[in-house]
């Protein structure tokens, strides 16, 4: 088994004994429900982030889109459930094909976006998926969309009128959002969980994996030895947008209802942080920084309105105190920084030369 | 008629825009960083002339200069406290503290005025429009009479971004290429180490460019508070976004790109606004931007960058 391996299987083990522990200890009632509520956000948030990873620390792409991908995913798969509700039984077979169409979709939507993207690098790159997501959310914020037994109608701007009114069944309504049927729970998340991270690990460990992380050190390099460029970064990139995707199937179907407005570049915004302060590169350091984060905000609930404003100190605090040159050659002087280093992948960047070993 | 109205709209929401680009192209020009902090300034100081003006004492031109001094003040504190450690940290770690700063002040805001948003009061409240073209012909400077059917009516809000906007680019033009502490800022942009050799300020000079930004979206949260009244803690994120898609669009790092692709920013929005579909004008101009982008990746002005092995 080499090192590799054995951290995959760490974070793996690590990923699944939390949910089992806490999934039991909610069941028993002994986690309230207030935090009971926030385990499946939190993993539909660690695919988020760990397909994000796949992106900004593997290609090294700065991608301020990826709730763009989320809401395709969860519009399609939302799409797809509300449709075969009445043909499609039992429930968690029309999941599972909800979930493979809406990755799909998502998918070939970060095909269609990655061609021209990733002609560009850099702040650029950075701007056009912000633009993209921003384009999403607006789409999604105008479309109307009804069911019924002529087939669909669907509207951009107006509620639908042309559907026959009796049999009619609505499915999409504008800025109110999509209402699909509640089939996720805490075990399909976790699955889908390990399946996605799985899946990243083996594409970070392949070929494919090395190659983009060649890229993002050195194109110009990594070009000359003769990697496809082009091809492995779309491979990436598209891998990424499709994980996205099935997270928001995940999503809708958690919700009674899903406003398109949730979807803005403050939630791709948020992805990012989980995976800058969780450690570019690093899966597991996403998968913690993830269930801090997100629980953060919780824990200071009694805090009240106060908990957003400790949680923006906190943010700027870590970022300074784990970059800042004065404050790394001060972590060295007093010695702190071997502590620091152990639980490295949770803080401190990957060094870009520690090669394809240390992604767990 | 209508046609020109638009244009004329479109002209004055893209010298807003211009005016916040400028304060991001500067600082990624200079700082090399992405300061997504810059919109929620503009929201700080659209608060700040809010709160001078509901007070009695203060007349509207006290509290726009108080307004652009709080602006100013704010811009070099955020550079000195949270960007100024990160001098040399990864980029990513930088837009991730102006993430952060981003968010303190929103919920700052949040904090001491609340959620709702507050109505405004515009800087030129109860002067007449600046034009309006009437059957009788074109009138400057005078109340519409009531049952008079103007076909092109040009409000005093809008009259003054533009104007201001004009005055402020030449200004700014002026001072980057014929002053000593604007070449000096072009001298950073283009070669920190080498600036710093040549006995250039660089501390210095970063903070005064974060100063003029800062400054320029205070003159920029004015203008915009006074043609759209609605001022809350979220009121600056979307301008500001659209400000540094407007920066990218005229090529990020340059000036006159900022200039340029602010205007053509704000021309294209409110044309998609009125010909295409309301709701669907952010999208519109997103995938313009996107087209640009792809077509032209660096932007309208932008510098090709040969990258060298």
């Amino acid at each position: 088994m080499t090192k590799t391996t054995k951290n995959n299987f760490i974070t793996c083990g690590i990923t699944l004994g939390l949910f089992v522990i806490f999934g039991v200890l909610s069941m028993t009632g002994v986690l309230g429900s207030q935090y009971s509520g926030l385990l499946i956000p939190i993993g539909i948030y660690i695919i988020l982030s760990i397909s994000l990873n796949l992106t900004v620390g593997i290609l090294g792409e700065l991608s301020l889109g990826h709730a763009g991908f989320m809401c395709i995913g969860a519009y399609v798969g939302g799409i797809f459930s509300l449709m075969t509700q009445e043909s499609i039984n039992p429930s968690w077979l029309r999941m599972i094909l909800a979930l493979i169409v809406g990755g799909i979709a998502a998918a070939i939507f970060g095909i269609l976006i990655g061609i021209p993207v990733l002609r560009l690098r850099g702040d650029y790159l950075a701007i056009v998926t912000l633009g993209f997501g921003e384009i999403i959310k607006a789409l999604a914020n105008n479309i109307y969309l009804t069911m019924d037994k002529n087939g669909l109608h669907f509207s951009f701007a107006a509620a639908v009128t042309d559907a026959d009114k009796e049999t009619s069944k609505v499915i999409l309504e504008g800025a109110k959002g999509i209402k699909a049927p509640q089939d996720t729970n805490l075990v399909l998340v976790v699955i889908v969980l390990m399946i996605c991270m799985v899946i990243l690990m083996n594409f970070i460990n392949s070929r494919a994996g090395r190659a983009c992380m060649a890229v993002r050190d050195n194109y110009i390099a990594a070009q000359s030895v003769g990697i496809n460029v082009t091809k492995f970064r779309l491979m990436a990139f598209t891998l990424s947008a499709a994980i996205a995707g099935v997270a928001g199937v995940l999503y809708s179907h958690s919700l009674t209802m899903l406003a398109p407005k949730k979807f803005d570049y403050n939630l791709s915004i948020l992805i990012l942080v989980f995976v800058v302060l969780g450690g570019l590169g690093s899966l597991r350091g996403s998968v913690i920084a993830t269930i801090i984060l997100y629980a953060l905000p919780e824990i200071f609930r009694e805090l009240g309105d106060y908990r957003m404003l400790i949680y923006a100190i906190v943010l700027i605090l870590m970022m300074i105190f784990n970059n800042a040159p004065a404050f790394i050659a001060l972590r060295e002087r007093i010695g702190i920084s071997a502590p620091v280093q152990k639980i490295k992948g949770i803080f401190t960047r990957r060094k870009n030369t520690a090669g394809g070993a240390d992604n767990g | 008629m209508s046609f020109i109205s638009y244009l004329i709209s479109g002209i004055s929401l893209g010298s807003i825009y211009a005016l916040i680009a400028l304060g991001y192209t500067m600082v990624y020009g200079i700082a090399k960083m992405l300061n997504f902090a810059h919109g929620d300034i503009i929201m700080v100081g659209g608060y700040a002339v809010f709160t001078a003006m509901s007070t009695a004492w203060c007349p509207v031109w006290l509290s726009v200069i108080i307004g652009i001094v709080v602006c100013t003040v704010l811009g070099v504190v955020i550079e000195k406290v949270a960007y100024k450690p990160l001098r040399n940290a990864p980029p990513l770690a930088v837009l991730i503290t102006a993430i952060g700063v981003s968010y303190l002040l929103q919920n700052l805001a949040l904090l001491i005025f609340g959620s709702a948003a507050q109505n405004f009061t515009s800087v030129v409240d109860g002067m007449p429009p600046f034009l309006i073209v009437t059957d009788n012909g074109a009138q400057f400077f005078t109340a519409v009479e009531p049952g008079v059917r103007t076909s092109l009516k040009v409000s005093m809000e809008t009259f003054l971004s533009i104007v201001v906007s004009i005055i402020i680019m030449a200004a700014l033009t002026w001072f980057i290429n014929k002053t000593k502490a604007g070449r000096a800022m072009l001298a950073v942009a283009e070669d920190k180490g080498a600036a710093q050799l040549m006995g250039i300020n660089v501390n210095g000079t970063i903070s005064l460019t974060f100063a003029i930004g800062s400054a320029l979206a205070g003159v920029a949260s004015v203008l915009m508070c006074s043609a759209y009244p609605q001022l809350s803690p979220y009121t600056g994120s979307m301008p500001g976004i659209k400000a540094f898609v407007a920066a990218v669009f005229g090529g990020i790092g340059s000036i006159p790109g900022a200039m340029i692709g602010g205007v053509l920013l704000g021309i294209i929005e409110q044309l998609a606004k009125a010909y295409i579909s309301s709701q669907l004008s952010d999208a519109i101009v997103f995938l313009v931007l996107i087209i640009v982008l792809v077509v032209r990746p660096t932007g309208i002005l932008g510098k090709k960058i040969r990258e060298k092995v």
